[in-house]
């Protein structure tokens, strides 16, 4: 018997091919939190400004995607024992286009110019097409049985999905062509980017961390099988009535599908306050008060969003419902992200200090890695500029004191991860030298 | 019937269940309970590697001719939560609470990291290159002495 084809036991990739994602990732959101404060409550009169659309890219691709890569390129040996070929050059790779096309394509969308518009796409459209078919690779050969391999295929066959509506629509944007119905491309572009990509890929991985961080039941079996499944064909109907358009039945349709995904996130959220309710583990740490503030974000996210329907149907209004995307950004995504770097980052440093250092050196602890204190100034932080974000939906001068909590608790996560890089690079240098090149 | 994967995920989870409890013991000031704990804890551990070291890899090995593949990973990875242990055990010994719970941390990530590699794939590999002598396996590995 040999080992399948592409299953390997081969440990962590060199530590920069997660990390410069991981370091990277706080300065976007910092700049979000700059760019609020200059652009201040004018940002919430519309979400077709200019401004708003940088924000948003910003904070999903240069945050949120930013993490969320480099993690996959990290866990993918372990969690699906497939890693990804050449690691390091294609998180170089991956990375400098996805840096530099988040920057132009928020400088494309600021100054309304295609030139910069058009350089965006191509780095953009290169960074994720090169992340794509790596792991895309690693993921068609890893073993199909694994829930979270599963839920990761759809999760990247999402992010596939956003990433070209998203190069349709700017290529509208830039160069004004006759898009008729960008409006709703642009809503499943969002769609198939925050359900799709963010949802899916947090679903897939919460099946391993939630029970092994905290050591609590492992998700009902039936939920970790179907539960990827159901949202990624609900995503696949929502996309139906946009193309049935005029048929009538569009709206009804629209609206069932919506509701059932309501439903289905709902229960994930649920599932796993539940879960870490039963946990074995005493300990309570930062990752999981991230973790359940993220989940109740999610759950209230989930229903601002039916009450917004519902209001938007009775009232015939044409507001902007900003709460529910905000809660579900920054009150979801970004605390269960911020909450998996505080676990992975000093986990993997100690890893590898302890790898180049076994015999020669006593390597820090994660808690010296990363001092419980720094974390939970800056979870706070985070946990009050959440709602005053939240809030700036309904009184948009909130926009301030959110984005100067937010912009602070974002360097304070920089600031964070930052100290424990140092601690690696200050006892790595200890290492016999015929073991640097993993550095 | 029981098989490799199910008896040695199982007995993770009795790792678990005592690592929980004497991480829970730490957050009280009874030096002694705490060590008694670590010391439950630490044993189910060395048993638990024991009956991998000695019984399940070399029969995977001997079956697969696999010697520097899964397994050599897995012995590297006990090597490296030995040293955890000792650093936990050092820590009770200085009744140094941030350390042990530092330490502690440290090699429940580890642990489970580890553990998922085994349950998700190696264990069922040796479930298949085991096929024929599962019984025998089982039964050896149960006469593991602590």
């Amino acid at each position: 018997m040999s080992l399948p084809p592409g299953l390997s036991f081969a440990q962590a990739p060199p530590i920069m091919v997660p990390f410069r994602f991981f370091l990277s990732a706080p300065l976007f959101a910092l700049l979000v939190a700059l760019l609020a404060l200059w652009f201040g409550p004018s940002l919430l009169e519309s979400r077709w400004q200019p401004s708003v659309l940088a924000l948003t890219h910003l904070m999903t691709l240069g945050f949120l995607s930013m993490v969320m890569v480099g993690a996959m390129l990290q866990m993918l040996p372990v969690i699906a024992g497939s890693p990804v070929a050449h690691p390091v050059g294609v998180a170089r790779a991956v990375h400098l286009l996805l840096v530099s096309g988040v920057l132009f394509l928020a400088a494309g969308f600021l100054l309304a110019s295609p030139w910069l518009m058009l350089l965006a796409m191509v780095l953009l459209g290169g960074g994720l097409l090169v992340f794509v078919i790596a792991v895309g690779f690693s993921l068609a050969r890893a073993a199909s049985g694994n829930p979270t391999v599963v839920g990761m295929r759809f999760a990247l066959v999402s992010l596939t999905v956003t990433a070209i509506l998203g190069l349709v629509l700017a290529s509208n944007f830039g160069w004004k062509w006759w898009l008729i119905s960008w409006i709703q491309v642009t809503n499943l572009h969002l769609t198939w980017g925050l359900l799709g990509w963010v949802g899916l890929l947090v679903i897939s991985v919460s099946y391993q961390v939630v029970p092994m961080f905290q050591l609590t039941p492992a998700y009902p079996k039936l939920l970790m099988r179907w539960l990827p499944r159901a949202l990624f064909v609900l995503l696949l109907l929502g996309s139906i009535p946009w193309l049935l358009a005029d048929s009538g039945m569009q709206e009804q349709v629209a609206i069932v599908v919506a509701l059932i995904t309501v439903a289905v996130l709902a229960l994930f959220a649920l599932a796993t306050l539940r879960l870490q309710s039963q946990r074995r583990r005493k300990q309570s740490d930062v990752t999981l008060l991230f973790w359940r503030f993220g989940m109740v974000c999610l759950l209230l996210a989930l229903a601002l969003s039916i009450v917004g329907q519902a209001m938007k149907i009775s009232d015939n209004a044409h507001g902007e419902n900003f709460m529910p995307i905000f809660l579900f950004v920054a009150g979801f995504a970004v605390s269960v992200v911020n909450g998996m770097l505080y676990k992975i980052v000093p986990f993997l440093i100690w890893f590898h200090l302890q790898s180049l250092l076994m015999g020669v050196a006593k390597v820090p602890n994660m808690r010296q890695i990363m001092p419980e204190a720094g974390m939970r100034r800056q979870m706070w932080l985070h946990f009050l500029a959440v709602p005053l974000l939240g809030l700036s939906a309904l009184w948009p001068l909130l926009i301030y004191p959110a984005a100067v909590l937010f912009g602070v608790s974002m360097v304070l996560l920089e600031f964070n991860l930052l100290s424990a890089f140092r601690v690696y690079r200050k006892h790595a240098k200890l290492a016999p030298k015929n073991d640097l090149q993993t550095i | 019937m029981e098989t490799i994967s199910s008896y040695m995920s199982g007995d993770h989870h009795r790792c678990d269940e005592l690592f929980a409890q004497a991480e829970a013991a730490a957050s009280g000031q009874d030096w002694a309970a705490i060590a008694t704990d670590l010391h439950a804890f630490l044993d189910s551990m060395h048993h638990h590697f024991k009956m991998e070291e000695e019984v399940l890899f070399p029969a995977f090995e001997q079956r697969t001719g696999m010697t520097m593949g899964p397994t050599q990973v897995m012995r590297m990875e006990h090597v490296q939560m030995r040293e955890l242990f000792d650093a936990m055990a050092d820590a009770v010994k200085q009744q140094d609470r941030d350390e042990f719970l530092g330490q502690a941390e440290t090699l429940l990530v580890m642990m489970q990291q580890h553990n998922m590699k085994e349950e998700q794939m190696l264990y069922h590999m040796a479930d298949q290159a085991l096929a024929g002598e599962t019984a025998e396996t089982l039964q050896k590995m149960r006469a593991v002495g602590a």
